[in-house]
């Protein structure tokens, strides 16, 4: 690991000036990928501006009825936040589907959605990566794919975003507050983590010096929601595919719907293709994988992961029935 | 212009008693400190990239990958390892469930397996849920009840290459009972 200098910062905008001085550093929030990604010589700040005491750590209600989430907030402690758990289920659940309880307890809810891809190649300096080094090459896209992108991937990365609860905000219209030197803006989650294209070395759209300081949930979808995760493992393991959707029925019919995928692509997936067929659409077992099929028409595999989007397709049909199944159950509970 | 300032001073409290590391590289992890500048070797380096869990250790109070932090961003923290467990001759509960289930073989995951349960019995016992807790079972804030598929999940943070999790389950079972 390279020698590095280390700054605590007491405050947000000291934070953000330090590191707008200082193009070489980064800030350091949880620390659980970052620190790693120091350890195996993929990143090598020069400076560290630590964010990981600023009060950011706030789960607040906001007058539209949704939460503000600071930035700080322990990834363990939004899962365990009662208004998250009665509320937005399928957050909870993503993030308690990711990493271990340890890493939970460190890691950030801005950490999460900055940190970078577990392509192999990626965190192995000895070999190119266009993402850690432009123009390098994509070893991945004829050698070890199995676990990485389906669909919007490009000829210069392969990559996925290993994050569980991104997956969940994409569906649940989140957005992300980022203050840097030019003051304070909001971006959609959607439109926050970017797709490879000829750039892949950008993950997001934030800018030098930009700080993530909170991320916004609008008031909860009707209906219920949840989060599955299919991996290699039961527990411990990035997502070979994942799901976070919401559902509400009127008599039979999609009245209202929400789909994400994880672990197919650079970024988390929200599925509009697949909503929009669903939207009115009776709700039963074949809608919801047609409607899944029509969004993964765009898939487009590499030799090793074409098992992944079959994978993709059942595990949003039997979230999606486990959803209406449970709605069925609640309107059974409350008839006279 | 001068060469950029790459250590600190880092105090760290392990265990109860107050360490003053002087001039700590800011390389310096948490494990590294306890095991390179403090003596305290009973966190253990498995992968040094928090895959294994046995350097899990209580950092005010909560379970963490020791490998993975800093100890210059740690300056000031409460740290428990294996070596404070016990209160003087007597084992904790947990240590003595160890022994009377064989709850490891080799013992190296085992300062972690220790560290990583005291931790995540106290989180259950807060009402902390795990992805396989049933939603809108408990309400928010009572404890969760540790089933063994409870303890499995929240311990899969901590690899035992000897495949002791049976017992280390059945240990851990036998203190939250």
């Amino acid at each position: 690991m390279r020698a590095f200098a280390y700054t605590r910062a007491g405050g947000v905008d000291e934070a953000i000036a330090a590191l707008a001085a200082s193009p070489g550093g980064m800030f350091l929030g949880g620390g659980t990928n970052l620190v790693d990604l120091m350890k195996l010589g993929v990143a090598s700040p020069g400076l560290l501006v630590d964010i990981g005491r600023l009060p950011l750590t706030e789960v607040r209600e906001t007058p539209d009825g949704g939460l503000r989430i600071g930035a700080n907030v322990r990834n363990s402690d939004l899962a365990a936040h009662p208004a998250v758990r009665a509320r937005y289920p399928a957050l909870s659940q993503a993030v308690l589907a990711g990493a271990s309880g340890q890493i939970r307890n460190t890691a950030t809810t801005g950490g999460n959605l900055l940190q970078r891809t577990r392509c192999l190649y990626f965190q192995d300096v000895a070999k190119p990566c266009n993402k850690r080094e432009p123009g390098s090459g994509c070893p991945a896209r004829e050698g070890v794919h199995r676990d990485l992108a389906v669909l919007g991937h490009s000829a210069a990365c392969v990559a996925t975003h290993p994050s569980d609860m991104a997956v969940a905000l994409a569906a649940l219209d989140a957005v992300v507050h980022l203050r840097g030197p030019g003051g304070e803006r909001t971006v959609p989650l959607c439109d926050f983590h970017r797709l490879p294209g000829d750039e892949p070395q950008r993950d997001t759209v934030i800018e030098p010096a930009e700080l993530v300081v909170a991320v916004g949930l609008p008031a909860p979808p009707a209906g219920r929601s949840a989060y599955r995760k299919a991996r290699d493992r039961a527990s411990y393991a990035f997502a070979l595919a994942s799901v976070a959707a919401a559902l509400d029925l009127r008599a039979g019919v999609v009245e209202e719907v929400r789909l994400a995928f994880g672990g197919l692509a650079h970024k988390p997936w929200r599925a509009r293709v697949a909503e929009e067929a669903l939207r009115g659409a009776p709700a039963t077992e074949e809608s919801y994988r047609r409607a899944a099929e029509a969004e993964l028409a765009a898939a487009e595999p590499l030799r090793d992961n074409a098992f992944k989007v079959p994978l993709a397709r059942n595990l949003a049909a039997r979230v999606l029935g486990d959803l209406a199944a449970e709605a069925g159950k609640a309107e059974g509970a409350t008839a006279p | 212009m001068e060469p950029p300032q790459t250590s600190s001073a880092v105090t760290l409290r392990v265990n109860g008693v107050r360490h003053r590391l002087r001039d700590l590289d800011h390389r310096t992890t948490v494990l590294d400190a306890l095991r390179e500048h403090l003596g305290l070797t009973g966190a253990k380096k498995g992968c040094d990239h928090a895959q294994c869990g046995a350097c899990t250790v209580l950092v005010d109070g909560r379970r963490a990958n020791s490998c993975l932090l800093l100890a210059v961003a740690y300056d000031g923290a409460e740290v428990t390892t294996v070596e404070g467990l016990a209160d003087g001759d007597a084992l904790h509960p947990l240590q003595e469930a160890f022994l009377v289930r064989d709850g490891f073989q080799c013992g190296y995951c085992t300062p972690g397996q220790l560290c990583s349960a005291v931790g995540m019995i106290a989180e259950a016992g807060g009402g902390a849920p795990s992805v396989v807790t049933p939603p809108g079972t408990a309400a928010a804030g009572a404890p969760v009840p540790l089933s063994p598929e409870e303890i499995r999940e929240r311990m899969s943070g901590n690899l035992c290459r000897c495949g002791a999790y049976g017992n280390i389950v059945a240990a851990v079972e036998d203190v939250t009972r």
